[in-house]
């Protein structure tokens, strides 16, 4: 069972990758929409941003920030990919045949984590070029790739569940943005906890897009100290797991419908 | 032993009971039809059979399995070939089936030359490194199936084959199914709104009207049983009597159906039935254009088993 689990994610990760590699824009629109964010809200909140914080530039706040919100996004939208499938009838292929559910929603897991992984180098390099350093050192870059890999699998195994339970384009859209949009704003991705209202701050604090950006935050802007930055980590995988399981549920709730 | 057993299957949609007490029994070995328009539960009782989804109650078994018991082990022993093309576009059409066969545990050597033989025998060879968004109709269709059949599976699920094919790539398709059902000693489950294709490729039909089950046998067996013949009489001009007509031959044959100039009945005999017909038409001064008797064919068969004419019940659902 655990062999099959496996195996079937690895060949569907496979199938994925590829035929991404088919879409010449698609990996356009990954390698620059990222910089995009990192330069256009850079030079916006260049003056308000920063305020509260006691060391560092405003894109050095900015990057881990950019590198959350493009991670979190992603994996919001990713349930897009389950959606084309259902049309497609992919997915019904996959259930009359013995395929382990759990490998159909890791593997779109595992896809919108290497992506996050990869976005987040990319930045990471044009940030280096902008000035910023990595003060968390070796392990700052882990942390980042991990905090990326993770927000993104979180928010993909929620968009997945979602995606079997909507079976629409439309509806998934307006579920990814009601659900994204408060989330992005209700952490610190853009300004610092200190300038939030203390209304918001409260919630943020149960944000998993919030921890995420916070543990990448310290590694890039400070490093040492990583008790709590492993604690936000460690909730994170809990939560990823947690929406695996939901969006492997949500095939139960699909099946009864068809 | 039989290869599919359905036993009262019964499933409702909300508040549409799709499935009202389905039951029938495939041999193995055996092509068998299932038969009927749009939304008449065939699609539905595919889908339980092959664990897509549950029956409300009622018990099914394939390849000796129950469906709900043992999901898995049914899911092995069957290829579903679903009425949408399950094809995933953006990948050729030999990682479609490698990524099949993947799923069901194959690998190696014996993988890559079981695709090799598949595509030849559905005719994709020259295609196979192409990504099938490019595919015909046709061909993706003739995909569906191979991926259907990549783990030598002993039941073949066949929902609709060949909807949404022109006539020729339906004919090919035919020859394709009845080669495929002797070459790789298959049971085969079809099922088709099409009365000639369930004629001419399952060795047994059921009839599903509504949820039910309604007639079962050959198609012969079907036929013979419908005893008398059908006549049809084609009047000769647009003289606005085609209602009197009726009314005279519903006098002499049963199950009078009327399409534009041309009236159908069925009668005992033939020959003994023709001469009446005339003679009251010509009673009332009616001319006709032509007269012709035929043995009832499964159209027929489906008209006496639901009381509805075939193709008006396929378009009043679609």
């Amino acid at each position: 069972m655990t062999a099959q689990l496996f195996r079937q994610t690895g060949w569907m990760v496979v199938r994925q990758v590829r035929n991404l590699m088919r879409e010449p824009i698609w990996i356009a629109m990954m390698v620059i929409q990222p910089m995009l964010w990192l330069l256009l809200y850079g030079q916006l909140l260049k003056r308000v941003g920063a305020q509260g914080q006691s060391s560092g530039s405003y894109i050095e706040f900015l990057t881990p920030g950019v590198i959350a919100m493009n991670a979190f996004f992603g994996g919001m939208w990713s349930g897009m990919a389950m959606i084309s499938d259902l049309d497609r009838h992919v997915i019904d292929r996959f259930l009359a045949a013995p395929t382990v559910r759990v490998a159909i929603v890791l593997s779109q897991v595992v896809r919108a984590a290497v992506t996050a992984i990869l976005q987040a180098l990319i930045l990471l390099l044009v940030a280096l070029a902008l000035g910023v350093r990595v003060h968390g050192g070796v392990g700052g870059w882990l942390v980042v790739f991990a905090g990326a890999a993770l927000l993104s699998a979180v928010f993909a195994g929620f968009s997945h569940g979602i995606a079997l339970l909507m079976r629409r384009e439309a509806s998934m859209i307006a579920a990814a943005n009601f659900v994204g949009m408060p989330l992005m704003f209700l952490s610190s991705i853009l300004v610092t906890v200190a300038l939030m209202p203390g209304w918001i701050r409260a919630i943020a604090r149960f944000n998993p897009v919030n921890w995420g950006t916070r543990a990448m935050r310290n590694a890039v802007m400070a490093g040492g100290d990583w008790g709590p930055t492993l604690i936000y980590l460690a909730l994170l995988v809990a939560v990823a797991a947690a929406t695996a399981l939901f969006a492997t549920w949500c095939f139960r709730a699909y099946q009864r419908s068809i | 032993m039989d290869a599919i057993v359905a036993e009262e299957l019964r499933k409702h949609y909300k508040t549409v009971q799709a499935l009202d007490g389905v039951s029938f029994s495939v041999r193995e070995g055996e092509v068998f039809g299932l038969l009927g328009p749009n939304g008449a539960g065939k699609s539905t009782t595919v889908r339980i059979l092959t664990t897509l989804t549950r029956a409300d109650s009622g018990r099914a078994f394939v390849a000796g399995e129950d469906v709900a018991q043992h999901p898995n082990r049914v899911r092995r022993a069957i290829g579903y070939v679903a009425q949408d093309s399950g094809v995933d576009w953006e990948a050729t059409g030999r990682e479609n089936l490698l990524l099949q066969g993947r799923i069901h545990g194959m690998f190696g050597k014996d993988l890559h030359a079981r695709v090799d033989e598949l595509l030849e025998l559905v005719g994709l060879q020259d295609a196979a490194s192409r990504v099938a968004r490019g595919y015909s109709g046709g061909m993706k269709r003739r995909l569906d199936i191979a991926i259907g059949l990549v783990h030598k599976p002993k039941v073949l699920f066949l929902d609709e084959p060949t909807t949404g094919l022109d006539p020729e790539a339906r004919a090919a398709m035919w020859v394709e199914v009845e080669r495929l059902a002797a070459a790789e000693s298959l049971t085969i489950l079809l099922t088709t709104h099409y009365l000639e294709e369930a004629d001419r490729l399952a060795e047994r039909v059921a009839i599903v009207s509504k949820g039910r089950i309604v007639a079962e046998g050959t198609p012969e067996k079907l036929k013979r049983d419908l005893r008398g013949e059908s006549v049809s009489v084609e009047l000769a001009e647009q003289n606005g009597r085609v209602d009197e007509a009726e009314r005279i031959v519903a006098g002499i044959g049963t199950e009078v159906k009327v399409d534009g100039q041309v009236l159908r009945a069925r009668v005992p005999n033939g020959a003994q039935a023709i001469p009446v017909i005339l003679g009251a038409l010509d009673d009332a001064g009616i001319e006709v254009a032509s007269v012709t008797t035929a043995r009832p064919s499964l159209d027929d068969v489906y008209l006496h088993y639901t009381g509805r004419d075939f193709t008006t019940e396929d378009e009043g659902r679609a």
